[in-house]
């Protein structure tokens, strides 16, 4: 069964948000690492640049296949996790910790309530998975 | 994550792959596993340094049989089958008469009159419909057995001696591309010494109802769970592997609209062996030359090609990446692609459209991977 941590949101397209005052640390989920496989390959934004509420800010690929990742939230891009393009593989081992891919300085805080708990997101991959 | 739809075809080993915990996939109608636990990166690795098991029973097989088998053989394939002694395998194709190709196959020789055709899971039922319908006045039977067999491919360095422990026949006498009936784990089987992935290795036909039991025997044999056992493989490695090795795969660098010239498969066309469906075709291409080719390349950027992005050479779309992947065991990102003739040259630089982003590339040697002979 799928990891998913009680104090993180989550959005129907499996990224996770950590929220710090109006700074969200998003990742892609254990559910959404374990349906991708080995991941090979991961392509952050630059610094600055800014994304709406689920725009695609970037891509994550297994050996088989590419997906786009979405920000859950609207803001600017403060820090990309570099580090990831050396080591994707941190994406599966540690996808709520070491594997987190963006830091957004957030243009509207309260979209955060918009998206699930976990509770939420974890009966929405079960009906996914089913 | 969809619900499998029930109309997907099973192989003999669907519960046994599920209840291993194969990611389940539908792989041209059949109910496949991707990936199993381990993970694909994991498994190829394990196939070069080991042995890996793959499930291929869903591959088709066609008997030929009767005192003029060899002719028709001939004259539906590419290659030249009379050349095949009692016991020998050869890598052929079905050519449509402009020379592309129906499917890519494996022709058996069991006895003067009785051969065996392995084709493609996909295409099966497209090439007995092929094959049925040109018969002409050669004295043939033709039967699709695809039913009665279920087909087990291991592969890896190590796969000789974990078959081995199951079988009395002397697997290090049966050459590369020949097979034997023999007993594996005491069940009647053809064991042939071919495979999709690079390595040495061997791949065990028995009857449906034994699949279960050869493949536990194996992955027993090759002592499953230890750091250095074999792994159960899924399509994903499956399809690295042999995209190292530089195979094709059929529907994506051969189908219908590319001729085997034009594949770097002029090796199978055997122009002087009498007249087959596509010869001439054939013939006329290798005297004009080829306008595209197949070729290998390496990603020179920071980014993955994939299968049907376009090909830019000196700033223009010329071409189109038949497959593309990242190379587990080489650590690189690799493809092919059909690009005009006169690029097709070791050292091109090229450039793959990565979904908008132009990705620098250069035409390398194939097969990408090579195993060391023993």
């Amino acid at each position: 069964m799928a990891n998913v941590p009680e104090d993180l949101h989550y959005s129907k397209d499996h990224e996770w948000v950590r929220v710090d005052g109006d700074v969200a640390t998003v990742g892609i989920t254990d559910y959404a690492q374990n349906s991708l496989g080995d991941v090979v390959y991961v392509e952050l934004p630059k610094p600055g640049e800014e994304f709406a509420a689920n725009e695609s800010f970037g891509s994550v690929e297994s050996v088989k296949a590419v997906s786009e990742v979405f920000s859950p939230v609207s803001g600017s891009v403060a820090e990309a996790h570099e580090s990831l393009s050396d080591d994707p593989e941190k994406v599966n081992t540690d996808p709520y910790g070491d594997g987190w891919m963006i830091r957004i300085k957030m243009s509207h805080p309260g979209e955060v309530d918009s998206l699930l708990t976990a509770a939420e997101y974890e009966d929405f991959t079960k009906a996914e998975t089913e | 994550m969809t619900a499998v739809a029930p109309e997907l075809k099973k192989t003999p080993l669907n519960n046994l792959h599920r209840k291993m915990g194969g990611r389940m996939v539908d792989f041209g109608g059949w109910d496949m596993p991707v990936q199993y636990p381990a993970g694909t990166i994991a498994e190829h690795l394990r196939t070069r340094t080991h042995a890996g098991l793959f499930d291929v029973s869903h591959m088709g097989e066609i008997d030929v049989t009767g005192p003029e088998a060899v002719q028709f053989i001939n004259r539906l394939t590419s290659n030249d089958a009379s050349k095949l002694i009692d016991g020998q395998a050869q890598y052929s194709a079905l050519t449509t008469p402009e020379g592309t190709v129906i499917d890519d196959l494996l022709v058996y020789r069991f006895a003067p009159d009785r051969f065996m055709l392995v084709v493609n899971a996909g295409t099966t039922e497209k090439d007995w419909d092929w094959i049925a319908s040109h018969r002409g006045s050669e004295s043939v039977e033709l039967k699709n057995v695809s039913s009665d067999y279920c087909q087990l491919a291991l592969q890896g360095p190590d796969a000789l001696e974990i078959l081995q422990a199951l079988t009395d026949v002397p697997l290090a006498d049966v050459k590369y591309y020949h097979f034997v009936e023999a007993k594996v784990d005491s069940v009647e089987a053809i064991v042939s010494r071919t495979g999709y992935t690079g390595e040495d290795g061997f791949e065990v036909y028995a009857a449906p109802d034994k699949g279960e039991q050869i493949w536990n025997k194996l992955l027993e044999a090759g002592a499953f769970g230890s750091e250095e056992g074999v792994l159960p493989c899924g399509l994903a490695a499956r399809n690295t592997l042999r995209l190292e090795a530089g195979m094709a795969l059929y529907g994506h660098e051969i189908d219908e609209t590319t001729t085997l010239l034009e594949a770097n498969l002029g090796w199978i066309c055997k122009l002087n062996k009498g007249d087959f469906i596509g010869r001439d075709a054939l013939a006329k291409q290798k005297e004009e030359g080829v306008t595209k080719r197949l070729v290998g390349f390496a990603i020179t950027d920071r980014g993955i090609a994939r299968d049907g992005q376009d090909v830019l050479i000196e700033g223009a779309r010329a071409g189109n990446v038949t497959s593309g992947s990242p190379a587990p065991y080489l650590k690189k990102n690799i493809g092919m692609a059909y690009v005009p003739a006169e690029f097709a040259k070791e050292g091109q630089q090229i450039q793959i459209d990565v979904r908008g982003k132009l990705t620098g590339a250069q035409i390398v040697k194939t097969p990408f991977y090579k195993r060391e002979k023993q």
